[in-house]
């Protein structure tokens, strides 16, 4: 329903003649560690980008398809997955008394929700939705690119001739220009564990890795038993085709 | 080939009472094939090894689906992280549907330029049309199994269809759904389906090669063979050409699968289905967008026929119409090899078949080029769909001049072998 008001209040907008399209602008390619055929994930980046994730956008959005032991195929050790874990409190029971309680979170839970309900995150957030993380990258036209470009994409001033409407914010690359998100990050909004400079560029890119990592956490098997497995069929091909000609070089 | 004998006793007795080893070695190792196929016929075995594939990992898959509003969408994000392979089972079933489809659309078109659907292979090629319609059917149910937002408005949109008839439309569609929207029951039922069609599709193929193994193959020359001097026993020759196929096939089928697992997924079928929200537009897979293309062509009434009515006959005629091809095309001669005119009125087809895919994916309003909308570059691809086949073939098989096929498959053979000898 909201899209439909948007939409429409955006129709109105363009009618008075802005230059600004709807359709959003192609998100410019970055260069993440987890591109191409041998590209891993960058642990350091993955655990800054857990780092922002936990501290920035935890208060908004889930993350209900991961799970904190998930973060062991990445390089965390059990204790650092229990301290993961421990920040984030669930909702559990019922317990003997038939109460329901809440209790810090464990290593099997599901990253933690921060609204009980999506009724709640709404009222939260002036009637918008923030979605849910897991598989963000894959959601959107662009992926990782188009997530970078939105996180990076807040403009103060909306061009002349834009109206950004109460609430809303303008942003380059989110179709339609107006999010409901305001811009989460800022410079220093974190303090990184590693020491690294914790500009809006660099938490925008340490998050998109960890997203892309958590909406495939298996994409480095993926690429390593795919160039073992290409590699095996290319040479088999290669042997099934000199037998061909082997068995064919009779027929006339 | 003497017909063989045994001498194991075990293969004896068990060939006395069910003959599997005569007929193996009649249908599979003896079996006459023409000397002269290429690598077109390549794609009736890869149909039928990507189909065994895809219900291997199919059933796998249902083993951790869980067909429910609620949990089918986390249950395949579920297969994918915490299911052991379960990413490779998924992203092979989720690739093999579009190769399966690139499979059967070029084995299709073979058939088209070398004529194989002409006497007496007409029962062979109707056999693969209705093999065809169960594929689409079945790739439709499967889409809608993961519960994104794609499967949820490709569901609504196609169910939908159906209310076009009169009368018997709104009962029909509120009984696919089993109930008043897409909803639980309809995910269920359709979970069932698509569990069943492809062995539907199976027992389809058996006819379809019972159909093959009564007249065997054609071959690029279109013309029958004539003796000993014309063919070759299926094994070794063919099975070891198919299997070199096999690994080329395997190389970009893996190749997706590893390294573009996603290159045939819109990403909005990566958000839940959500019934409150309607996606921007909604495009079903690649191989069903020339058919979706030509159920909008149609924006206009005829006569008192609602426009919608006739969008969704003209779809399915247009798969359905491919049935009387045998007779719609009029030709005595069956290789495009010797109809000079056929040979291009052909490439014009297949690229209208493109672009009426290219089409599908296109909402009707946009514009190409800022000059003309995709509405009327579908109409204008969906009347060339039926021109072709309703008036150009006909009429070309009366009118054309074919040149005279050789004698047989040898001597065409033998007379290359003489021009590149000549040559040298
Ligand atoms: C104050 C709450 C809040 C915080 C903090 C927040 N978001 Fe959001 N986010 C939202 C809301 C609300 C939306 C829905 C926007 C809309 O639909 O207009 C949203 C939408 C998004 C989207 C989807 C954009 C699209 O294309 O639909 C992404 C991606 C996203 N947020 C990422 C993040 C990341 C990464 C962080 C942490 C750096 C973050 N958000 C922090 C509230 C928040
Ligand atoms: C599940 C899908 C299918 C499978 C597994 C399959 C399998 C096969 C196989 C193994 C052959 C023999 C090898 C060959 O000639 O290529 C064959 C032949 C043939 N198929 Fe199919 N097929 C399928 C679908 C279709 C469809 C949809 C059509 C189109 C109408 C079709 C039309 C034909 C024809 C005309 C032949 C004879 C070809 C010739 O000898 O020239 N098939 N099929």
């Amino acid at each position: 329903m909201r899209k439909f008001v948007l939409g429409a209040a955006l129709a109105l907008t363009l009618g008075a003649g802005t230059a600004f399209a709807a359709e959003a602008p192609k998100p410019p390619a970055q260069a993440w560690s987890f591109n191409g055929v041998f590209g891993t994930f960058d642990r350091a980046a993955l655990r800054r980008g857990l780092q922002v994730y936990t501290e920035v956008c935890a208060a908004c959005h889930s993350l209900g398809l991961v799970y904190y032991r998930h973060l062991q195929s990445i390089g965390f050790s059990e204790e650092e997955i229990k301290a993961v874990a421990r920040e984030f409190e669930v909702e559990d029971g019922p317990n003997d008394d038939g109460e329901m309680f809440t209790r810090p979170a464990k290593p099997t839970d599901p990253f933690a929700s921060p609204f009980p309900n999506d009724q709640a995150a709404r009222a939260a957030n002036a009637g918008a939705f923030p979605p849910d993380l897991s598989v963000m990258t894959k959601a959107r036209k662009g992926g990782e690119d188009y997530l970078h470009a939105v996180l990076v994409g807040y403009r103060d001033e909306a061009p002349a001739g834009v109206e950004v409407m109460e609430g809303l914010f303008f942003n380059e690359y989110f179709p339609g220009h107006q999010i409901a998100m305001p811009p989460p990050l800022a410079d220093d909004a974190v303090e990184y564990a590693d020491g690294t400079k914790a500009t809006v560029q660099q938490m925008s890119m340490d998050v998109t890795t960890f997203l892309a990592w958590a909406a495939e956490p298996t994409m480095e098997d993926r690429k390593r038993l795919g160039i073992k497995t290409l590699l095996f069929l290319l040479v088999l091909t290669a042997m099934l085709y000199a037998l061909k000609r082997k068995v064919w070089s009779d027929v006339h | 080939m003497t017909s063989p004998t045994w001498n194991n006793p075990v293969v004896k007795w068990i060939e006395y009472r069910l003959p599997v080893f005569s007929f193996t070695q009649e249908h599979l190792i003896d079996y006459p094939t023409p000397k002269n196929l290429n690598y077109w016929w390549n794609f009736g075995s890869l149909a039928g090894i990507t189909l065994t594939i895809m219900i291997v990992t199919g059933i796998v898959l249902a083993m951790h689906y869980t067909p429910h509003v609620d949990y089918a969408f986390e249950s395949v994000e579920r297969i994918m992280r915490d299911v052991n392979y379960g990413w490779l089972i998924r992203y092979v079933h989720m690739n093999g549907g579009s190769m399966f489809f690139a499979v059967v659309y070029i084995h299709i078109f073979r058939g088209l330029y070398y004529g194989s659907y002409k006497a007496p292979r007409e029962m062979l090629w109707i056999i693969g049309i209705i093999i065809l319609l169960t594929m689409m059917a079945t790739a439709f149910l499967g889409y809608v199994l993961p519960w994104g937002q794609m499967s949820f408005w490709a569901a609504t949109v196609i169910t939908n269809m159906f209310s076009a008839f009169p009368l018997i439309g709104e009962p029909i569609v509120s009984w696919l759904w089993g109930g008043f929207s897409v909803d639980n029951p309809t995910l269920n039922r359709f979970f069932s389906l698509h569990y069943l069609l492809p062995f539907v599709i199976f027992g389809l193929v058996f006819v379809h090669l019972w159909a093959l193994h009564v007249h065997h193959s054609n071959n690029p020359l279109g013309i029958d063979t004539k003796g000993p001097q014309d063919i070759l026993p299926f094994h070794p020759y063919y099975t070891i050409k198919d299997l070199f196929g096999l690994g080329v096939f395997m190389l970009v089928f893996l190749g997706f699968v590893f390294f573009a697992p996603n290159f045939f997924v819109e990403p909005d079928n990566y958000i839940k289905a959500n019934p409150m929200q309607t996606p921007t537009h909604i495009v079903p897979e690649w191989y069903l967008t020339p058919f979706y293309a030509i159920l909008r062509a149609i924006t206009f009434d005829i006569w008192f026929i609602p426009a919608k009515l006739i969008g969704v006959m003209a779809m399915f005629g247009s798969v359905l119409i491919l049935v009387l091809v045998p007779w719609l095309d009029t030709s005595k001669v069956r290789s495009a090899r010797y109809r000079p005119i056929y040979k291009q009125v052909y490439w014009f087809f297949v690229i209208d078949c493109i672009v009426l895919g290219w089409v599908g994916f296109n909402s009707p309003d946009a514009m190409f080029m800022g000059a003309v909308s995709f509405l009327r570059i579908g109409q204008v691809a969906t009347a060339y769909y039926f021109l072709h086949l309703l008036v150009v073939m006909p009429v070309l098989g009366k009118l054309e001049r074919p040149r005279s096929p050789p004698e047989s498959i040898s001597a065409a053979v033998t007379k290359e072998t003489d021009t590149v000898t000549e040559a040298a």
